[in-house]
């Protein structure tokens, strides 16, 4: 059987993914452009296995990420999933489709980031604008895709769905991810400073208003992507996003469906 | 005279004073809990080892200006809920580590 492979970095994290498919490489390739390369080092390795179309691999309908002693194990219908946290190595039972790699990928990113308590990934946009970036946080309909759409030519984007944010000595950056919305178009592969989280709302005149801390934790909390079933990496994702929160101007941006929102993104 | 109670905080759980709220999150189910600067002066003061009676005494009436009657009956209603959700555990004797026997407030 041919083994074939791509490495795949996002957020400074690079995964390896061994298939056996020709086409479902390709596939990978193109769905990840811009993201792939020819890293040395790994952070995570996987093999995929390719079940025939349509053929359930999981009982869950919705996605469990558990820890069995050094494995973690994923489940979702359409994938099955381990990863051993000590060798880095895991292996994935899905169909030749882009949506489970892509969730596995979220969930090894989420596992990682919180057990480095060094970042976090958001239901966000994000966006880079005169060298720094902007997140736009918020649950599924509250705009995303939207300001992500309505950007301006300067504006370069770095994802209208998940946002991926990292601390480095101090400092948040926010990098571009290959995870689309509804604009379904990659963000950009790169990464800029940090500078402010909005919190979106929807309303009838755009505007920028400050909000108490904890209100902005909560609302910040409701927007991380994590999906373990662990109380330790709970408390530290807990942490991280309180630590943002203190780092971080998190505002509320009310906007009215229209450009002109983006006058008031520095 | 009511009988001793002490409060520790669990262990399962991350805390945070966060501007003027203490922010909880239960480890087991993310759920998010948080507590007015009353409520965060008897969480902080949840050691397991100071009775419930003492920390109303020292750190809600004594800062907060609250009549000791109404105090006790308000920490009380919120140890029972801080309890119910899993977030403190009550005894009938100090326990060093929060770790005693759990019951129900």
């Amino acid at each position: 059987m041919e083994h074939l492979r791509t490495t795949i970095g996002i957020g400074g994290v690079i995964g390896r993914v061994h298939v056996s498919d020709p086409a479902f490489l390709r596939m990978l390739e193109e769905r990840y452009d811009g993201f792939t390369g020819n890293w040395d080092a790994t952070d995570f390795d996987f093999t995929i296995d390719l079940a025939a179309p349509g053929t359930p691999v999981s009982a869950e309908d919705d996605v469990r990420v558990w820890r069995d002693g050094r494995l973690w194990r994923f489940r979702r219908g359409d994938f099955s999933a381990e990863w051993d946290s000590l060798s880095r190595k895991g292996r994935i039972r899905q169909s030749a489709n882009p949506y489970s790699i892509d969730s596995v990928l979220r969930i090894v990113h989420t596992l990682i980031l919180a057990t480095s308590e060094d970042g976090l990934l958001l239901h966000a946009a994000s966006a880079v604008r005169n060298g720094r970036a902007f997140c736009f946080a918020g649950v599924s309909g509250a705009g995303k895709t939207t300001i992500a759409r309505l950007a301006p030519p300067d504006v370069r984007l770095l994802t209208d769905e998940i946002s991926y944010v990292r601390r480095d000595a101090g400092r948040y950056y926010a990098y571009g991810t290959p995870f689309t919305g509804e604009l379904a178009k990659p963000g950009e592969n790169l990464s800029a400073p940090l500078a402010a989280v909005y919190i979106l709302a929807q309303g009838t005149d755009n505007r920028i208003d400050d909000i108490p801390r904890a209100e902005a934790a909560r609302a910040l909390l409701r927007s991380v992507l994590f999906f373990a079933e662990d109380a330790e990496l709970v408390k530290r994702v807990f942490h991280s996003a309180c630590q943002l929160v203190e780092d971080i101007p998190v505002r509320r941006l009310t906007f009215a469906p229209d450009a002109r929102a983006w006058e008031l993104v520095p | 005279m009511s009988r001793n109670r002490y409060i520790a905080r669990s262990t399962k759980v991350a805390a945070r004073m966060v501007g003027d709220e203490m922010m909880i999150m239960s480890g087991r189910d993310s759920t998010l809990f948080t507590l007015n600067p009353t409520g965060a002066a008897l969480w902080e003061a949840a050691d397991g080892v100071t009775p419930l009676e003492d920390i109303v005494t020292r750190q809600i009436c004594a800062r907060f200006n609250v009549e000791p009657a109404e105090a006790m009956r308000d920490a009380e209603d919120l140890v029972d809920q801080l309890a119910g959700h899993g977030l403190v555990r009550v005894s009938d004797a100090p326990t060093r580590d929060g770790a005693g026997p759990e019951r129900d407030a």
